[in-house]
């Protein structure tokens, strides 16, 4: 399908959602309306606050805020994912030393850590960006952990008989065999890093989107959290977009990210 | 032969066996006691059928499999750890997919101390002496299977390595690029004779190609049954070898011995032609 028609077709689900929701909140059907506009407030209330909150401004402080604190998340728990992911798959003794404590971890509902995070890092950013850590560590932990230990052994029985050293190797086949897998599971790390900055948000603290939708929710105000869910929504399609962009440059060597394929 | 008398062969396996233990407990001997020498500047192919140790016995002058008896000499040197001095074309594709035709050329050069700028210029050369200057920047995905064993021949050539291993390097391309991939090869052997042992499953293709061709035996405790010299003249062409009367006759001699281990090999329920 053409580009331009998928989007068009994308919007056309988004318009007609919303037009289902006016008609419903809106517009008496048999004597009342069926959703209750106090309870699921009106789209054009919704864009109306939305619009307010950015043409007054206050909601850049909250997004860069939220913003930051997912890029932070990321960036350390990737960097830890990867450092650990390294470790594990090379040294057999520590993996299967610590594989039930891993496992036991990476159990445990990251939503019971957000009120010891507080308490540990405060009601600021840092216990947010640990809570992100916590989802996207484990996340990019399994992935590299899978991508060292599955190098194809034909690749690396050949980079051996090149003469490969193990930094050659590591630089040449561990990493870039390592890196397709976290890429793989890119668009879900971002995810999650925002889901703990979200709700670490939405927990405790004085700022971001998910402080915004719980001021608004302990008011009743139903416009307010539907308002923050709607610019919550947008943030993730943007910076997944980002994510895709950036995927796309990485990745050119994998079959499929290119539509030019040839035949000799 | 004289050569051979004088320098200690390039390869020697020596009362080589491999067993390999098995997942399931007890062990499978895959070969038992074999002798090959492989004379400086010789070129030996290997015929046997499927399943019987060909890719093994590379493994074993390789370096990547140790012996369960005997040993492998290369030069005259016990090997211990990897064969340095050989190049390995491997039976599947063995190129880094993440890195484009060039660099996988190029990166070959990396070990041995060689600066980026000069690896990359001559990965170019190799590449454009087997005939893909045009395809430089392609990943292996976007490269035909016969594009991407000649990157592979590249990748390996390029270190100038003394030995050559391959195994069945052109066993997935058609009749026609085998041919033309067969010449590329004896044409770049030519230049500089490396001692080569190549694996392969088409007894045309092993004689066209080499010097001698050694058939092995069914597996399990697959052995050498049978060296025969290949006395035909060079250089050679691949196509036009296959009329001379020579060539028949020697076909004829080989496929006495091997018919009865294929038939053997078939009857262990085993399946393809060598
Ligand atoms: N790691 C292993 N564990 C157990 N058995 C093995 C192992 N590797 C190989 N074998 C067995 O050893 C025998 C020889 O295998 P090898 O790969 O050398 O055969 P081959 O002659 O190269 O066959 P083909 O022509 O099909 O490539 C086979 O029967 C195979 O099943
Ligand atoms: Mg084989």
């Amino acid at each position: 399908m053409k580009r331009p028609t998928l989007l068009a077709l994308q919007l056309a689900v988004g318009l007609v959602m919303l037009l289902v929701w006016h008609v419903l909140t809106t517009v008496p059907i048999g004597g009342r309306k069926l959703l209750d506009p106090f309870f699921f407030s009106t789209p054009l209330d919704v864009l109306a606050r939305v619009w307010k909150d950015f043409y007054a401004g206050t909601i850049w402080r909250h997004l860069g805020i939220t913003l930051l604190e997912t890029v932070l998340a990321f960036v350390f728990g990737s960097v830890g994912g990867i450092v650990f992911g390294f470790v594990f798959a090379r040294g057999e003794l520590i993996a299967a030393v610590f594989d039930p404590y891993i496992k036991a971890a990476n159990a445990l509902p990251r939503v019971v850590l957000a009120p010891i995070f507080a308490l540990w890092f405060g009601l600021g950013i840092w216990s947010k960006v640990a809570l992100g850590f916590t989802l996207v560590f484990f996340i990019v932990f399994f992935n590299v952990y899978q991508g060292v230990r599955e190098v194809s052994p034909t690749i690396l029985a050949n980079a051996r008989m090149l003469g490969m050293n193990e930094r050659q190797l590591l630089r040449h086949v561990y990493w870039p065999a390592a890196l397709t897998w976290m890429f793989s599971s890119l668009h879900t790390a971002v995810g999650f890093a925002l889901v703990g900055a979200v709700v670490g948000e939405y927990l405790g603290s004085a700022a971001g989107l998910g402080y915004k939708i719980h001021e608004a929710e302990s008011v009743f105000d139903v416009t307010g959290v539907f308002a923050g869910m709607m610019i919550l929504a947008v943030f993730v399609i943007v910076i997944d977009a980002v994510v895709t962009a950036i995927e796309k440059r990485l990745l050119v060597w994998r079959p499929g990210t290119q539509s030019t394929t040839t035949q000799g | 032969m004289e050569k051979a008398l004088a320098a200690p062969p390039a390869i020697a396996l020596r009362g080589v066996s491999i067993s390999f233990r098995l997942a399931e407990g007890g062990a499978y001997d895959a070969v038992a006691r074999s002798d090959l020498a492989v004379a400086p500047g010789e070129f030996v192919a290997i015929v046997g059928p499927t399943g019987c140790g060909k890719s093994t016995l590379l493994n074993v002058a390789a370096g990547l499999l140790a012996p369960s008896t005997g040993q492998a000499d290369i030069f005259g040197v016990r090997l211990a750890g990897l064969n340095a001095k050989a190049g390995y074309l491997f039976q599947q594709d063995a190129l880094m997919p993440w890195k484009t035709a060039l660099d996988n050329v190029a990166v070959a050069l990396e070990p041995r101390g060689v600066s980026r700028a000069a690896a990359l210029a001559r990965a170019r050369e190799w590449l454009a002496r087997v005939g893909l200057s045009a395809f430089v920047d392609r990943y292996p995905h976007m490269l035909s299977g016969g594009q991407r064993k000649r990157v592979a021949l590249a990748q390996t050539l390029i270190r100038d390595p003394e030995i050559l291993l391959m195994d069945e390097p052109f066993g997935p391309l058609d009749a026609q690029t085998r041919q033309i991939m067969g010449n590329l090869l004896l044409d770049l052997w030519s230049r500089d004779r490396k001692a080569v042992m190549f694996v392969t499953h088409d007894l045309e293709e092993a004689i066209a190609l080499a010097d001698r061709v050694v058939v092995m035996s069914a597996g399990p405790v697959a052995t050498i049954v049978g060296d025969f010299p290949v006395g035909l003249g060079r250089p050679r062409d691949i196509a036009e070898i296959r009329t001379e009367p020579d060539f028949h006759a020697i076909h004829k001699a080989i496929w006495a011995t091997l018919r009865g281990e294929v038939q053997r090999a078939y009857a262990r329920g085993e399946g393809r032609t060598a």
